[in-house]
């Protein structure tokens, strides 16, 4: 107890010495290793008597007495960090945040750009995941998938005739505006959908064929068609729509087909309208899905107008999973409509389609039609009996 | 072979934008299109901190998995390039980059955006070196000539720093242990899964 009394008593009287020193001769000559505080300052009110004769004691405990000139510091004084950083989280741990979150790190920017003011966009993680995993498996899943069904199920039915064989009689199902639009945004979806396929597949599957040159040269091409076909594909969608939705309109009868198998299973033929329960699937698969698959794609068409680039990458996952469900449900129709069944492609071809096919898959339809057409061919006046 | 990266010291970065304008003269970069820019976070507010960003030439980069030509490849220096005669300008990259790097002449024109451009760590593109076709294609590639990113070079704080990974985070660990705080490499952890202590 005593050496340490002792000790700080000597130290006291050793640091009193420059701190007379000043307050006699004002700035210090040499500067104090602590930093200094209140005394000596400018000498602001030179001469004047500070309150207390007691020498202050600095903080900290010299145990060692120190030399009448302060040494060079020998670890450097450590500044502290400007102020507005103090407890920030550094740049590695917003990074990690911003990413667990979904979150992105934005500030503002000089350059006339705004979308440059995103300084890291951690989503772009999760967009590079959709596109090279999920995608790559929903689309792989579903278009391969359903070709295997097509083929599986062509094995065991084979070609679906009509019982009764053709009639040779035919009667009128589409007309020619029906079918020139129903043909326009076929051929449409048939290279937009080839050419959207192609940025997901066309790498592992077509580029190690014909070489880096030759792929830019397709995906070019498949590209410009994609941005510019996207427009009458739109519009037969409206054509289309316009044309079929009121015989698309569900009703009791399509419960009754769907639960006779729609005659692909059993072998009875569920009497149907217009369209049968599958066809009305169609209709409202390529409208419904085709809107959407438009208004997400025009969305990417013309980047920065309508959404920033987490609207874009949302757009992309659902324009992509909903194209390749579209595709993969357009493969089952393309089969129905031309191998899976005899008659079926007359319709959309001619437009004229045999009477017996009409009768077992349209039967109401055919009635429908045959009614109209005697009502056409009698005039109002005239009666069925003949003699008198 | 070196690992190419950038780090960015956002306590010595003053906004000046000098390596914006070094970047955009160098390679005559076309208007419009900046492959370097300073965001500034908490404008105004305390903590308000400038980071020059560009690209950062990532390991696993997102631009080159994604890209639906295969028209990324990365250089023995680990530099992330593209091949503009390969590009068809379909946007993917920029949707996967973290750091908003890619970007495209032309905006609007029904998707046809012109060929993707990036910042390339001055090292041109896959055509001959400092050859007229590789300088108006990709800018000038000072790499060819054993010098480093004309930004970095250019900076006057020394806020931006391009070479070799390690060096320049070794420069980065002294400067921080010497003035005692730092906060980090910027694009770091997201670019290289890697942080250098602040």
């Amino acid at each position: 107890m005593k050496p340490v009394i002792l000790g700080a008593a000597l130290a006291l009287a050793l640091l009193a010495g420059p701190v007379a020193a000043q307050q006699a001769g004002g700035a210090p000559e040499v500067q104090a290793p602590v930093p200094e505080v209140g005394a000596g300052r400018g000498g602001v009110g030179a001469g004047q008597v500070p309150a207390t004769t007691e020498p202050q004691r600095p903080t900290g405990q010299p145990a060692a007495p120190q030399p009448a000139v302060a040494p060079r510091p020998a670890a450097p004084i450590i500044a502290p960090a400007p102020l507005g950083d103090r407890g920030q989280p550094d740049a590695a741990e917003l990074e990690l945040q911003a990413a667990l979150r979904g979150e992105r790190i934005a500030g503002r920017i000089s350059i006339p750009d705004p979308k440059a003011a995103n300084l890291i966009q951690p989503e772009g993680r999760d967009w590079r995941a959709f596109h090279n995993r999920t995608l790559a498996w929903i689309g792989g899943i579903a278009v391969l998938g359903m070709l295997g069904i097509l083929a599986l199920f062509y094995l065991i039915r084979g070609r679906i005739r009509p019982e009764e064989g053709m009639s040779g009689v035919t009667i009128p199902r589409f007309t020619l505006l029906e079918r020139a639009n129903h043909w326009m945004v076929a051929s449409c979806f048939i290279i937009l959908g080839l050419s959207g396929l192609n940025l997901t597949f066309g790498r592992h599957l077509l580029l190690p064929l014909i070489g880096p040159e030759g792929f830019t040269a397709v995906s070019m091409a498949g590209k410009i068609a994609h941005n510019y076909l996207a427009f009458p594909f739109t519009l037969g969608l409206v054509v289309m729509l316009l044309l079929w939705v009121r015989d698309n309109i569900p009703n009791r009868l399509d419960l009754d087909w769907l639960r006779a198998g729609g005659g692909f299973i059993g072998r009875g033929h569920p009497k149907s309208g217009r369209f049968n329960a599958g066809q009305k699937l169609v209709f409202w698969i390529t409208v419904l899905g085709g809107a959407l698959v438009a208004a997400s794609g025009y969305v990417l068409i013309f980047p920065f107008t309508v959404v920033d680039i987490a609207g874009q990458q949302s757009a992309h996952m659902i324009h992509g999973v909903l194209a390749v469900l579209m595709v993969a449900a357009m493969l089952a129709h393309i089969y129905i409509g031309s191998l899976g069944m005899v008659g079926a492609f007359d319709a959309m071809g001619s437009g004229q389609v045999d009477v017996n096919w009409a009768r077992e898959h349209h039967a109401l339809w055919v009635e429908q039609e045959l009614a109209r057409t005697r009502q056409a061919a009698a005039p109002g006046g005239a009666r069925a009996a003949g003699a008198d | 072979m070196a690992r190419m990266k950038f780090l960015c010291d956002s306590d010595r970065c003053i906004e000046c934008n000098a390596c914006v304008t070094a970047c955009k003269n160098e390679h005559e970069v076309p208007w419009g299109i900046n492959r370097r820019r300073v965001v500034t976070i908490n404008d105004g507010k305390p903590g308000e901190r400038s980071i020059s960003m560009a690209c950062m030439h990532c390991t696993d980069a997102p631009c080159a998995a994604v890209c639906p030509v295969s028209c990324f490849y990365t250089t023995a220096d680990a530099i992330v390039l593209h091949d503009k005669d390969l590009c068809i300008g379909c946007g993917y990259c920029f949707y996967a980059c973290p750091f908003g790097a890619p970007q495209y002449p032309r905006v609007g024109n029904f998707g046809g955006r012109g060929k993707m451009d990036k910042c390339t760590y001055c090292a041109g593109g896959p055509q001959q070196d400092n050859s007229p076709a590789e300088y108006i294609q990709y800018g000038a590639n000072r790499i060819a000539e054993g010098k480093l990113p004309l930004c970095a070079e250019m900076c006057s704080t020394k806020a931006l720093l391009a070479g070799d990974g390690e060096m320049i985070a070794a420069i980065y660990k002294e400067r921080v242990q010497r003035r005692g705080y730092g906060s980090g490499a910027w694009g770091w952890r997201t670019a290289y899964r890697e942080t250098v202590p602040a």
